[in-house]
């Protein structure tokens, strides 16, 4: 897979998932209204407006969300300099318009880029990363980030994050409520049974759909791109070996964002989940080290 | 009239191609220069610190007159280059003298310590990483050009249409100890 074949496979892939979420919540609320008698066709109507307001919107603003739930605040070449030169430098090394740069205050080193086209485009590091990698290090990550942006993987990501990021909160949702009420509570509560029901079932669905559209290829090609760009594979590779071994609990990464970061936030870390396994989104770490150090 | 219908769609076929070869050769020519203009961007920008530099040291090292005569010249000489290779050779041999001028600020405790000078350099020392890219870019939007202008059948209609192959921005023999990247 090369540059321009996985360009116009995002392209693709962002529209099928911005269609099929569409399709899936309108179904959905069909076949619920049927079952429960009411007025399906005024109710479909609604989910469909409702539904392709949030594809679109998912597209044009799924940036700003990520960008407010994960914490990330903008800076200034002033605040951090080295980090801001870096992003710079590697724009002009590789012909984007500079990203907007954002940092999140979080001790656990991590990396995202996100955005909708390499005009709207955001790269977000930690302080955490930015405080434990060397320049060389940091270049690598970078790169690596920026080839996200130039390959259209961020659209994808972004909206995935977004649409099946949302379905699986909702399950994750009403599991939880499910699993904490006491069984003696209500009425409501069979209603709430059936639709935890059929999220649970949907829930793995949507996030085996994450691992179809952010597959892990895309991760070695970033990195093989990003390499490309700094010329030293072993920055990139020294960057992941201390990601590796940091330990490090993240504060702001969801099921949702997962796929965004650069190293998987729920690896080796404190906060695993029911769903942690579903969303392994990111080839080994200690693969992806191999093969950079063999460049 | 078969041999002319044959004719026709042959003839409607390279003109097709042609005008499609055209098309993208101008538009790749076109990234050229914009790549080019990005590296002068960041020539300009070094120039510009130059005379700032000259007099910060010149406050601490009265003695080294020849040593700012020679980085006066050379700056002198990369804002008249033309074309490429010139600028490459030009900006080459001032990376060479500002080199010297930073070894021998390091003799002067007190112009090292100053803020200013520190700043200068931080930011000379970006502004060259910035060329160093700039010329990365420049150098692989060349290499995609000239490709397209020299294999085949390209390169019989490149050559009527009058297309000529851009030239490289040649890195200092210094920094050409890259990494080797196997794929």
């Amino acid at each position: 897979m090369d540059i321009y074949s996985a360009i116009s496979s995002n392209r693709w892939k962002t529209w099928s998932i911005m269609v099929l979420f569409v399709v899936f919540i309108t179904t959905v609320v069909y076949v619920m209204s049927r079952a429960w008698g009411l007025d399906s066709l005024s109710l479909v109507g609604i989910s469909f407006i409702l539904a392709g307001l949030m594809s679109i919107g998912s597209f044009f603003y799924s940036d700003k969300l990520v960008l407010a739930t994960s914490g990330a605040k903008a800076v200034e070449k002033k605040d951090f300099p080295r980090f801001y030169r870096i992003v710079e430098n590697l724009s002009i090394g590789s012909g984007l318009p500079l990203p907007r740069i954002y940092v999140i205050d979080d001790p656990s080193p991590n990396a995202f880029a996100t955005g909708r086209d390499p005009k709207h485009s955001v790269i977000c590091a930690t302080t955490g990363l930015l405080n434990i990698l060397t320049d060389a290090e940091l270049e690598g990550v970078i790169a690596h980030e920026l080839s996200h942006i130039k390959n259209y993987d961020i659209r994808l990501m972004g909206v995935v994050a977004i649409l099946v990021g949302f379905i699986a909160i909702l399950s994750d949702l009403f599991i939880r409520i499910n699993f904490f009420k006491n069984s003696d509570d209500n009425k409501g509560n069979a209603v709430f049974l059936v639709i935890a029901l059929i999220l649970a079932i949907l829930s793995p669905i949507a996030a085996t759909l994450i691992q179809l559209s952010v597959s892990r290829k895309r991760e070695y090609l970033a990195d093989a791109s990003g390499v490309l760009l700094t010329r030293y594979p072993d920055g990139l590779a020294s960057a992941l070996e201390k990601l590796a071994h940091d330990k490090t609990a993240p504060r702001v990464a969801s099921n949702a964002t997962a796929h965004l970061f650069i190293e998987n936030p729920f690896d080796n870390k404190r906060v695993k989940n029911l769903f942690t396994g579903l969303f392994n989104t990111h080839p080994p770490i200690e693969d992806r080290i191999k093969i950079l150090r063999s460049m | 009239m078969n041999l002319t219908i044959i004719l026709a769609v042959i003839g409607g076929a390279v003109a097709l191609f042609v005008l499609y070869l055209y098309n993208s050769l101008i538009i790749t020519r076109f990234r050229v220069r914009e790549a080019l203009s990005q590296i002068d961007v960041q020539l300009k920008r070094r120039t510009s610190l130059i005379p700032n530099l000259i007099e910060t040291v010149k406050g601490y090292a009265k003695h080294e007159k020849g040593l700012f005569e020679k980085v006066t010249e050379l700056r002198s000489q990369l804002m008249k280059a033309q074309g490429p290779e010139e600028k490459a050779q030009a900006n080459n041999m001032l990376t060479g003298a500002l080199k010297s001028l930073f070894a021998v600020a390091e003799n002067y405790p007190t112009l090292r310590a100053s803020e200013n000078f520190k700043e200068l350099q931080e930011e000379l020392s970006d502004t060259e990483n910035k060329i160093a890219y700039s010329r990365q870019f420049y150098n692989s939007n060349v290499l995609n050009y000239n490709t397209k202008l020299e294999i085949f059948p390209n390169v019989i209609f490149a050559r009527l249409l009058n297309f000529k192959p851009a030239e490289f921005f040649a890195a200092s023999d210094e920094e050409k100890k890259d990494i080797k990247v196997n794929f």
